[in-house]
């Protein structure tokens, strides 16, 4: 059982919300950053939590949630410049409301209701991918894209310790070493691939894997928000100035479910559990700004009641979001019109037009 | 305007969890004595009492993919197997499907009998090198010096909501490769009886479980075991028109035959069972018989498993026809997620029941 980080850990900010010193990491953040960052930890929690009971309550077909790698996701999204691409997988639900994309976009997702859900030019932030692996090369050959323009930029890509097995990101890993592409990996180490532990897929700790390729790798406290986002900026520094790519792996844990289709009770014990709550990412930065007053308790209440506003905002255009009508499964097949796709849609249109309760508004509507 | 329900309205409540877990159960290891009487059993039992069955038999079977150890497979498929064997013969590996598919190939050089679980097809194109570079040639390249007993069992196939890259029908596509043989069990007896004709193939088998079957239940005999990989069957006799189908659409196939029953209409229902190779007498045979055909394929039209029947009956039983062969497949999209948009897009009864009809008309 993975609970412990081991020394290489960075680590800025204890389970018991002390700041600590580090020879080679430090961030200062004034009392405006530090209720930022508790407030961001708080909502993500929440949208999760809202998103994982819509889905019991049969509103979403599938979440994946995000519980206990709040801090690891809001630390390194806020570590990027805005216009910085993230190459997500299809759990950084605190990387996209850092992003600004609206929750209830996150929920369309999951219901069926939207393809793909938000602009990723618009928010720096690129579609879920669900295929482990793939982004990681998706991520370098945009890097290298970047690194062509001349700009002084730097990308993102998330992955799991499962991930860390594919081909796929291994490959990801020479290509990038060898352009020096302005990258950083950014390897959220939850502990757990579905219902198999790290063991399964490693026999050194997966940071120490970098230097088979090359590049730095850093293993960082992943439930330590201020930590996380200081690791991920050096990296992001690191690539900006032309000197390739970084692996930094978050350490964290999987508090809930690989997804709401799993159960963990199968797999794991409740001791490992209650072992890593007591590293819960939330509590520590709320003890440390309690205790040094950057945050008193009618202020604690006014996020407590954003959150809970959030939550109803999720529930309330959960319920209301329209659905797509049939033949729109024919919309954005190919870029342009298609001989093929013309004549099956053809025939839905008609093959449902012979139904009395055929959803009529619906077939064909709406096709572009 | 009938007044038939469209098989795409909205009923009440979305879509359940995907791949739910099986029920606890289902984790109770059953007898593993396959001649121990008649049994019912739904569909994932027969899978892994299969598994079961050909690990007592031979010490040379192991069973490696991702999750199939304490979680039983993301199918729940595998449930009880690690209790029994240990984690030497069932065994979770790292998450790589060209690393076990290739690891297989090397234990079945090696004299093993590897059984490798992909999670679904669409994950089996990681390892598409593997399965068709090297396992399908190197029995050729070899110059037959190397065999490769390999058995690959992957779900196949939609309708959980598991949307475009978990939920395609592609053993149409995999039918194509000279060198392996491919399976779709559609019955209990077929789903328990083919993994031991499998492994003991001398060439690499893929074994096609689609997902929408895991719960089905029936029964498989007393005395059921290994069953054959070369013929097609008749699952219900009839004489006005042949429905051929396969795997995961064969009870809706069946279904559609006893609509057609209660119109007057008598269909035989004929179940490919193999893929690779197709079991042309039986599938001639039946035509030449009835004079009318309808293909069912959830995979999709263009280049599809149906096109290689229908074009086999155009080549060889052309005169015998009454009516140009009908198809029904899946809309040529990638599988939609929402659940609405996904029954529209898959093959269903009322499809097959008006193509069944177009063809009785003559095709009209
Ligand atoms: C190529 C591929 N194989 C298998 C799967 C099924 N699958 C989905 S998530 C997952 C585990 C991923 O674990 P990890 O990379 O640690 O990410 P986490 O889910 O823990 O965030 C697996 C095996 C998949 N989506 N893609
Ligand atoms: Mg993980």
């Amino acid at each position: 059982m993975a609970v412990d980080g081991g020394p290489e850990l960075v680590q800025l900010l204890t389970p018991e919300g002390v700041l600590v010193e580090h020879p080679d990491f430090a961030l200062a953040l004034d009392d405006d950053e530090w209720r930022t960052r508790y407030e961001h930890l708080v909502m993500v929690r929440r949208l999760d939590a809202e998103a994982t009971a819509l889905q019991r309550h049969g509103e979403l077909g599938l979440w994946a949630p995000c519980q206990g790698q709040e801090a690891a996701q809001v630390g390194a999204a806020l570590a990027m410049r805005p216009t910085e691409r993230i190459f997500p997988t299809y759990r950084e639900h605190g990387m996209a409301y850092v992003r600004g994309v609206d929750p209830v976009t996150l929920l369309g997702l999951f219901r069926g209701t939207t393809l793909g859900g938000w602009d990723p030019a618009e928010h720096g932030f690129n579609l879920y991918t669900i295929v482990i692996g793939d982004q990681t090369l998706h991520a370098v050959g945009y890097a290298m894209g970047a690194q062509r323009d001349g700009a002084a930029e730097g990308v993102l890509v998330c992955f799991g310790d499962g991930a860390s097995s594919q081909g796929d990101v291994a490959e990801a890993f020479v290509y990038a070493a060898v352009n020096d592409a302005p990258v950083v990996f950014f390897c959220q180490n939850n502990q757990w691939a579905i219902s198999e532990p790290l063991e399964r897929q490693t026999r050194i700790p997966l940071f120490k894997r970098a230097a088979g390729y090359g590049f730095p790798g850093v293993r960082v406290d992943g439930n330590d928000v201020l930590a996380v986002q200081a690791v991920v900026t050096a990296a992001l520094e690191r690539a900006r100035a032309g000197r390739g790519p970084t692996l930094v792996e978050a350490f964290t844990y999987r508090m809930g479910a690989h997804t709401t289709s799993d159960d963990p009770t199968r797999y794991r014990t409740t001791a490992e559990g209650e072992a890593w709550r007591l590293k819960d990412p939330i509590e520590r930065v709320r003890a440390h700004i309690v205790r040094s007053g950057i945050a008193d308790a009618a202020w604690l209440g006014e996020v407590e009641q954003r959150a809970e506003a959030l939550g109803e905002h999720m529930r309330s255009a959960c319920r209301a979001m329209p659905d797509p009508a049939p033949a729109s499964m024919f919309e954005h097949v190919y870029a342009d019109a298609h001989p093929v796709i013309d004549r099956e849609r053809q025939w839905l249109v008609t093959y449902l037009a012979g139904f009395t309760d055929a959803p009529t508004a619906g077939a064909g509507a709406g096709v572009g | 305007m009938s007044a038939r329900r469209s098989p795409t309205a909205r009923s009440g409540a979305r879509a359940t969890a995907v791949a739910p877990p099986p029920p606890p159960d289902d984790a109770a290891p059953t007898s593993p004595e396959p001649e121990a009487g008649p049994r019912t059993l739904t569909y994932r039992e027969a899978c892994r009492e299969g598994i079961r069955a050909a690990m007592l038999a031979d010490e040379r079977v192991f069973l490696m993919g991702e999750d199939v150890g304490m979680y039983g497979g993301c199918f729940g498929v595998s449930m009880g197997l690690l209790e029994q064997f240990g984690p030497e013969r069932i065994r979770d590996t790292p998450l790589s499907e060209s690393a076990f598919v290739g690891a297989g190939i090397g234990a079945a050089l090696g004299g093993m009998r590897p059984i490798v679980e992909i999670m679904t097809v669409n994950f089996s194109l990681l390892a598409l090198d593997q399965i068709m570079n090297t396992a399908a040639a190197l029995q050729h390249m070899s110059g037959g010096q190397f065999h490769v007993p390999l058995v690959i069992r992957m779900t196949t196939g939609a309708g959980r909501q598991l949307a475009a890259q978990h939920s395609h029908s592609l053993e149409g596509w995999y039918g194509h490769i000279p060198g392996i043989r491919i399976v779709a069990p559609a019955t209990i007896p077929d789903a328990y009886g083919m993994l031991a004709t499998a492994l003991a193939d001398p060439d690499p088998v893929l074994v096609f479980e689609h997902g929408g079957l895991y719960n089905a239940s029936g029964e498989l005999p007393a005395g059921a075991g290994a069953v054959d990989l070369d013929t097609a069957a008749v699952r219900r006799p009839g004489t006005d028109l042949t429905l051929i189908t396969y795997g995961g659409t064969l009870p809706m196939v069946l279904e559609a035959a006893e609509r057609l029953a209660a119109a007057g209409v008598d269909a035989e229902v004929l179940d490919l069972r193999t893929l690779r190779p197709l079991d042309d007498v039986a599938i001639l045979g039946s035509v030449r018989r009835t004079h009318r055909a309808v293909v069912v394929d959830e995979g999709w039209r263009t280049g599809s498993l149906s096109a290689e029947v229908a074009a086999r009956i155009t080549e060889h039983a052309f005169y015998d026809l009454d009516a140009p062969v009908a198809r029904v497949c899946s809309a040529e999209v990638p599988m939609p997620y929402a659940r609405h948009l996904e029954l529209a897009a898959l093959p269903t009864l009322e499809g097959v029941v008006a193509a069944a009809e177009r063809v009785l008309r003559g095709g009209a």
